[in-house]
């Protein structure tokens, strides 16, 4: 995406002009850098490899209003949050809204010393040397993602979690990032770090969710470095009804014999693109699991990449995929194992139902492969709903509506399975139920 | 209960069944034998309501409906089961949960009052234990990993659970040990009454010593061109179709 004539048309330039107004003087050395990645840099359009599938044009002509500080005299947005997301799982929650932390909204509980749940905003004030050491260590790739760049120039709040070593939180964390687009056009931009120590435990889930009739995009980074013998179970969840624009890179570094997973959940919006680029140290575990129900316009771009870069590491890449409507859905996934990484066990498959003919699906997985003595698979389908297994249900009189609603449920179940909170699974078994009725 | 009248279907172009008659009364039991590909599985899957066949011509009544006219799963709800040939694998859609949406929505089509959860677990286990089905196989997916006879048993199993009016059984015995086959026809045996009636479609004429027919019809060539008693069956274990391929060409 290096900037060819280094001439930004006009949309793109007002639309990163917005971004600009967010501009501070925190973390300056960090900032500053960035800034000049972005000045680099254009704006991805349809002709860039990695955004083939998917255009932003419509996102970049929006006339967004970006909120520089918190608003004080905010509401409570808990309960609208708690009901996109309703987890009954005893959990912290901390509320962003429009990028920026909502303390009216959040509910931290008491945790054991050493574990911090904090705001961005409040670790950049008060502990700004230890962030500038921490912070952008993990994205492999800030020269050449503007997103990312974006999001590390002017971002303006997110959360901190840091797990000293041999901790486990008494509680899961839920990040909740609200964007309120009930007066403007809402951008927000939210940069999360989280640091779990060796032999420690974190299970968080982030939430996206928008009110109001206005559009909203956030564009949001997190970061996750994963100790020695440390397990993380991250989600990213866009199930809410009024999701419009979003952008967000995941990136993680495992250390040896880490263990890491991620499922990412996404049911609406209307233009949706999630990076997750993990790299792997020496004997570890990560599993990436997908699941997108598309209905309507819905676009639904996931790109995954795990780079194995030590030996002796396992990935398992699950993504699958309904779309009704003229929806829109793109998987690319990469796997790549470096010369080192012998005895490298890499699988990675994406499966797809289209129910409608309007619907479609662009799928590519792209595997780089260095080392020889290394396992690993691929595989995608695209199809229709199994006709015969249809007819078998409807033989035994079950409706069609409910033999299709039955075999969609069983289709995605594959994925939501192995989501660890009991509340969450149902939920979306509801949501889907409701779906296909 | 059920009226074949000058049957024609045909799938991708091809004629399969070329004006089949056939009547079964409550209370009977029939049995179609013939050819590989003569059209009999055609036939049953016709009458379930599979949308790959074009019925060309003819009719079927089923207690006086006209059954061409109904979706698979009112047939269904009518009255009508097929015990399938192939049983397919449905992964994610467990055993019962499948069983308990069926009979369900069999009552509902019926206006009956939904079975509820004590009720349908005291029948599920009776049923099973009559066709020996271990509770391990009815939490699993629906047929999926479980053995060639393991399926045909989970075949007669649901005709048990969902106790329909006509049981159209396709090659149940296809692949079964001897003590399953004498499962499965004591399963079906148990379930006749006078009320109801059997086809069963077979090549062997020992599942015949187990569910003893009343009538006995050759299929061929897409119409039924010998009907008998039981006799007949034995009568084509001794001697094979070509007999009755001369007759049809004669
Ligand atoms: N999808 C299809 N397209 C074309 N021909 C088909 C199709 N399905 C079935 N047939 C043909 O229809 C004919 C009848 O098949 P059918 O399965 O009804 O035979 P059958 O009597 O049940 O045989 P078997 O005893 O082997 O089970 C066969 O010639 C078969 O090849
Ligand atoms: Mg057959």
């Amino acid at each position: 995406m290096q900037s060819t004539t280094g001439l930004k048309n006009n949309v793109h330039k007002a639309f990163l002009e917005v971004f600009e107004k967010a501009q501070n003087h925190t973390l300056s050395e960090l900032r500053a850098q960035a800034q000049a990645h972005v000045n680099a840099l254009d704006l991805p359009t349809k002709r860039h490899e990695e955004w083939k599938y998917t255009s932003l044009e419509a996102v970049y002509k929006t006339d967004f209003k970006i909120q520089i500080e918190r608003n004080e005299d905010e509401a409570s947005f808990l309960e609208h949050c708690q009901k996109t997301l309703p987890i009954t799982e005893e959990a912290h929650h901390l509320v962003f809204v429009n990028g920026h932390f909502s303390p009216k909204s959040s509910l931290i509980l008491p945790e054991g010393k050493g574990i911090r749940i904090e705001p961005m905003a409040s670790v950049i004030r008060q502990d700004s040397e230890w962030l500038t050491a921490h912070l952008d260590n993990y994205t492999t790739d800030a020269e050449d993602a503007i997103f990312t760049a974006l999001n590390t120039a002017y971002f303006t709040d997110g959360a901190l979690i840091h797990v000293p070593r041999a901790t486990e939180l008494s509680y899961p964390v839920v990040l909740h990032f609200l964007s309120d687009a009930r007066a403007v056009n809402s951008l927000a931009q939210v940069r999360n770090l989280m640091i779990v120590g060796e032999n420690s435990r974190l299970k968080v889930i982030e939430n996206f969710i928008g009110i109001g009739d206005y559009k909203h995009l956030s564009n949001s980074v997190t970061e996750i470095a994963v100790a020695p013998h440390a397990h993380v179970d991250h989600y990213k969840m866009q199930i809410d009804e009024s999701l419009n624009y979003h952008v967000g890179t995941t990136y993680v570094r495992q250390a040896d014999e880490s263990s890491f997973s991620n499922t990412t959940i996404s049911l609406t919006g209307d233009i949706v693109r999630n990076d997750l680029k993990i790299k792997l140290g020496e004997r570890c575990e990560s599993y990436m699991n997908g699941l997108y129900m598309l209905k309507g316009k819905t676009h639904v771009d996931n790109h995954t990449a795990v780079d194995h870069a030590k030996p002796h590491s396992e990935s398992h890449e699950l993504y699958k995929g309904i779309l009704d409507g003229q929806s829109r859905g793109v998987f690319n996934g990469k796997i790549f194992v470096r010369q080192d990484a012998q005895k490298t066990n890499a699988f990675q498959s994406n499966r797809n139902i289209v129910l409608s003919d309007k619907a479609a699906i662009d799928t590519k997985p792209q595997l780089e492969i260095w080392a020889d003595d290394v396992k690993c698979s691929h595989g995608a389908t695209t199809g229709k709903i199994d006709t015969e297994a249809l007819f078998y249900l409807q033989s035994r009189g079950i409706s069609k509506k409910k033999a299709q609603a039955m075999m969609v449920q069983a289709f995605a179940k594959e994925v939501t399975e192995r989501i660890a909170f009991e509340s969450l699974r149902e939920f979306l078994a509801l949501q889907i139920e409701h779906r296909l009725s | 209960m059920l009226q074949i009248k000058n049957l024609q279907a045909r799938i991708e172009e091809e004629n399969i069944l070329k004006g089949l008659n056939l009547e079964v009364k409550p209370g009977e039991v029939h049995a179609i034998m013939g050819p590989n590909g003569s059209g009999k599985s055609t036939l049953a899957s016709v009458l379930a309501g599979r949308e790959e066949y074009e019925v060309t011509g003819g009719e079927v009544s089923f207690d006086g409906k006209d059954l061409l006219e109904l979706a698979p799963e009112e047939r269904a709800g009518e009255g009508l089961f097929l015990a399938f040939q192939y049983p397919i694998e449905i992964p994610g859609v467990s055993n019962t949960n499948f069983l308990k949406t069926a009979i369900n929505e069999i009552r509902k089509y019926k206006g009956e009052e939904e079975l509820d959860a004590v009720g349908f677990l005291k029948l599920m286990k009776e049923k099973a234990k009559l066709m020996d089905i271990e509770q391990s196989l009815l939490s699993r997916s629906l047929n999926e990993g479980f053995s060639g006879g393991e399926k045909k048993r989970n075949e007669i199993f649901q005709l048990l659970m969902l106790n329909p009016k006509l049981a159209i059984l396709d090659e149940t015995d296809s692949g079964l040990d001897i003590d399953a086959l004498k499962i499965v026809s004591e399963g079906v045996n148990k379930f006749r009454n006078k009320d109801n009636a059997v086809i069963v479609i077979t090549h062997y004429q020992r599942l015949l010593d187990y569910i003893v027919p009343d009538f006995v019809h050759v299929l061929y060539q897409g119409k039924i061109v010998k009907s008998g008693t039981k006799e007949l069956a034995l009568e084509l274990e001794d001697k094979g179709y070509d007999w009755i391929k001369t007759e049809v060409l004669a």
